[in-house]
């Protein structure tokens, strides 16, 4: 895929965890803002029961994934360009790519899975 | 009240002769300095009194040909645009611009820039090949217009600003601040209409995208050219592209010449000294 492509997607997954990370800092932080949403038992939104709730919701589900495949991506573009900084010859380059990707593939099919089976583990441990 | 009293300055200056030397190595040299000796000035005294085989690259004297880029006290500039005094300092201390070959002392190898430069096709290209080779009008442009590609076009090449972008120091693939900039300063013409041939060679690992944005090669541009904003246009510009989102225009229509009435006394122009 050619650069341009490629670091277009970065910007893209830059943007998206910008509005991921504001989400984030919403419900972590400002617990009274959508109660009967990110916080629907109240107090400490890190409370097992609320962690829980938003475990079973589909909507924090998809953000989950959404946000692992952005960061990821974001993370190891940077990483890449990192290490192409050092001036690996054209084999070593092309090593680092095919690297990079089955790292960061490995990374979102395992994080996905435990956000898809999330909501089957809580109810199993009372949640 | 100037300051008018001469100086001694030492300059230390990097000489390399390939074949002899096995690697660069500093001289030094004192000479006396008078109020607005510049580095070019003090090189001509040094090779004058010390070392008639010093060898550098210089022209016009003033700022516009871009020949005497040089390292001076750690930064790149004109040797003929610095007067000795603004370095604050009694050791000047001189080297051939970094992040290029050396072809012997002060006198770095431009070659890769050039390449570069002409790779990325730094002229108007148009479909009219006839209308440009014999043109029988003006193309229409605007002032606004020409106000977007114009502070681009003060580029002398004189090769500063490749010279402090920490990106060329470590990827040999980048084009640099001087070609990218040109090339966008010909995308940006609405004259011209060779943004697609540009784009086969700039959305790859030539183009923008490993540009960090250090903007380093604006500091250091000796015409006040701003080759990083230059860049980060053309990223967007091609972002643009890339997302069907970019308003394609045709190049510039032709317009007429003036048609006011010749005046008699103009003589003709002289017979074309090119062909073909």
């Amino acid at each position: 895929m050619r650069d341009r492509t490629l670091w277009t997607w970065h910007i893209f997954a830059g943007a998206v965890i910008l509005v991921f990370l504001g989400l984030h800092m919403t419900i972590m932080h400002l617990n009274g803002t959508f109660p009967t949403f990110n916080n629907p038992f109240g107090g400490e939104a890190e409370s097992w029961q609320n962690v829980a709730a938003r475990a079973r919701n589909l909507f924090f589900t998809v953000t989950y994934v959404v946000m692992l495949g952005a960061a990821l991506y974001h993370g190891l573009f940077g990483l890449r360009n990192i290490l192409l900084e050092l001036d690996p010859g054209a084999g070593l380059r092309r090593s680092i790519n095919v690297a990079l990707s089955v790292l960061g593939l490995a990374l979102f099919a395992f994080g996905a899975w435990v956000a898809a089976t999330a909501p089957g583990v809580v109810s199993r441990m009372g949640g | 009240m100037p300051d008018t009293r001469m100086k001694q300055v030492v300059f230390h200056l990097r000489r390399y002769e390939p074949g002899k030397d096995r690697e660069p190595h500093w001289e030094q040299y004192k000479i006396d300095s008078p109020p607005g000796m510049t580095v070019l000035d003090g090189l001509w005294k040094v090779k004058e009194l010390f070392a008639p085989t010093l060898a550098w690259r210089s022209s016009c004297r003033m700022g516009i040909c871009g020949s005497c880029g040089m390292l001076i006290n750690g930064r790149p500039r004109l040797a003929c645009n610095t007067q000795i005094s603004e370095l604050q300092s009694d050791v000047v201390a001189v080297g051939p611009l970094p992040n290029f070959g050396i072809i012997k002392d002060l006198v770095p190898d431009l070659h890769p820039m050039f390449e570069a430069h002409r790779e990325l096709m730094p002229y108007l290209i148009r479909e009219d090949l006839q209308e440009q080779d014999s043109p029988t009008g003006e193309y229409w442009q605007t002032p606004h217009e020409l106000e977007r590609y114009l502070q681009f076009s003060y580029c002398i090449k004189c090769g500063c600003c490749m010279a402090a972008c920490p990106t060329m120091a470590t990827d040999p693939q980048y084009s640099g601040p001087m070609p990218l900039g040109q090339a966008h300063r010909y995308n940006s013409d609405t004259r011209d209409g060779g943004f697609a041939k540009r784009r086969e060679l700039l959305e790859g690992g030539r183009g923008p995208w490993r540009c960090h944005f250090a903007g380093e090669c604006s500091q250091v541009c000796p015409k006040g050219v701003d080759p990083a904003k230059a860049i980060q246009m053309m990223k967007q510009d091609l972002v643009f592209d890339l997302l069907k989102l970019r308003v394609r225009k045709p190049a510039a229509r032709l317009v007429d010449k003036p048609c006011g009435k010749r005046r008699e006394d103009i003589p003709a122009a002289p017979p074309r000294t090119v062909t073909g």
